[in-house]
């Protein structure tokens, strides 16, 4: 398999028929149904290929509807895969799992979440970018031209705390309801640490984690891109205590995410690089309205949270995208 | 005991595109169309600036084409209007 470019560089599970078989047995739909036109190539993809490399990634049968569903998200014109993997930046999907499926397919939220070492948050992202590879054509070297890459390529899903967040999830922030299960792309780069040990109220952290995100990026770009943030459960701690809803925290963080471009233009601080100089003089948002996406996640112990920034956003780029997972 | 024959499924496309020839390369520009395709990145009209000078100079007639957004394939219409249009085209990249 190696030999006929069929992996992504990892050792995988022969896709036998009894196998792939019994992958299928892990969702209702018809194995001859098309779940999604996979770029780059644009190929009609069936359930039965996305079970073949969901065989090959490690993935347990009930996996599978979420598999389908993430790449059902990816496959849209709004989260625009082709242009994820033909850019030169270093960003790749990354998927979030909400809903009662968590829990009944033992999804981690919790100690090294965004980490390795649980088999459902292994494999789910990686099957989706062995049916990117194997079924729309796009490996590294081909369209996938990313200067860099980084690891979280191989598959990278992970699941929000959300029975640990006194916040409504990333899900219901999205329009979706708690009961249902959902999984959001987001088009990212490899996660890094915002680390705040000191502050004991609500407002110093949000005030050190704005100082964090104001370099997403580039600190010279603003509103282009969006951003993930992943709050930890001893920083959430300081909303819950302080009684800061998730729209309170949105509203506050964003209150410190303005930017005097004056100090982002071409040439300021002697950096060639900037917004054109005829946008000084402004005051200008970090994100656009919506563009960071909120998510509790992580082990119970560590005032560290992370921060995971996004590409080029809107119709231009790729918006993230929620899908129900049907089972 | 593993069995000594595996048979696996098949997990790519199973496609086989079709092979198209390239056309002809043109012994010369003079006379022809060339269409300058601009895929909307930084820059990439100072490059496309410069190579109309030079097709121009060599006598050829160039039309400009830009992509909506560096990020996505042209749209098929616009390759349509290129391929119908055109003799030949230059896509630049940026940067």
């Amino acid at each position: 398999m190696f030999d006929r470019d069929w992996t992504d560089g990892l050792p995988v599970v022969a896709p036998t028929e009894v196998r792939v078989e019994r992958m299928l047995g892990g969702t209702s739909r018809d194995p001859s149904s098309v779940v999604a036109l996979v770029p780059p190539d644009l190929v009609e993809c069936t359930v039965e290929k996305v079970a073949v490399n969901a065989v090959m990634a490690g993935c347990r049968p009930e996996y599978l509807p979420v598999v389908l569903a993430a790449l059902e998200a990816i496959c849209t014109d709004e989260f625009n895969m082709h242009g994820v993997l033909a850019t030169t930046m270093s960003v790749g999907p990354i998927f979030v799992v909400n809903g009662p499926i968590v829990g009944e397919i033992g999804m981690n939220h919790g100690v090294n979440a965004l980490g390795h070492g649980n088999r459902a948050n292994s494999t789910i992202g990686r099957a989706v970018q062995l049916v990117v590879r194997n079924v729309g054509g796009g490996a590294p070297g081909g369209v996938d031209r990313a200067t860099l890459g980084h690891m979280g390529k191989q598959g990278f899903c992970f699941a929000e705390d959300e029975e640990g967040s006194p916040w409504t999830t990333l899900a219901e922030d999205r329009g979706f309801d708690r009961a249902q299960s959902t999984v959001t792309a987001f088009c990212g780069e490899g996660p890094r640490l915002i680390v705040d040990q000191q502050s004991r109220s609500a407002d110093s952290l949000t005030r050190m984690l704005a100082d964090g995100l104001l370099g997403v990026v580039s600190s010279r770009m603003v509103m282009g891109m969006d951003a993930m943030l992943v709050l930890s459960p001893e920083h959430m701690a300081r909303y819950r205590d302080a009684g800061w809803d998730r729209a309170r925290f949105i509203q506050e963080l964003s209150a410190h995410l303005m930017v005097d471009t004056d100090t982002i233009v071409a040439g300021a601080g002697d950096i060639d690089d900037g917004l054109p100089t005829g946008l000084a003089g402004l005051t200008l948002s970090k994100f656009r309205p919506g563009g960071l996406l909120v998510v509790h996640a992580g082990g119970t112990a560590g005032l560290f949270s992370a921060i995971i920034g996004g590409w080029v956003n809107g119709p231009m780029g790729s918006d993230p995208v929620t899908k129900e997972i049907i089972r | 005991m593993m069995p000594t024959d595996l048979t696996v499924l098949d997990p790519t496309a199973e496609r086989s595109p079709g092979e198209r020839a390239l056309t002809d390369r043109p012994a010369s520009l003079s006379g022809l169309t060339v269409g300058l395709l601009d895929i909307s990145k930084p820059r990439g009209n100072v490059f496309l600036d410069r190579l109309q000078e030079h097709l121009t100079t060599l006598g050829a007639r160039v039309e400009r084409y830009t992509k909506p957004t560096f990020t996505k394939p042209a749209p098929a219409d616009l390759r349509y209007e290129i391929a119908t249009r055109c003799n030949a085209v230059i896509e630049a990249l940026a940067d």
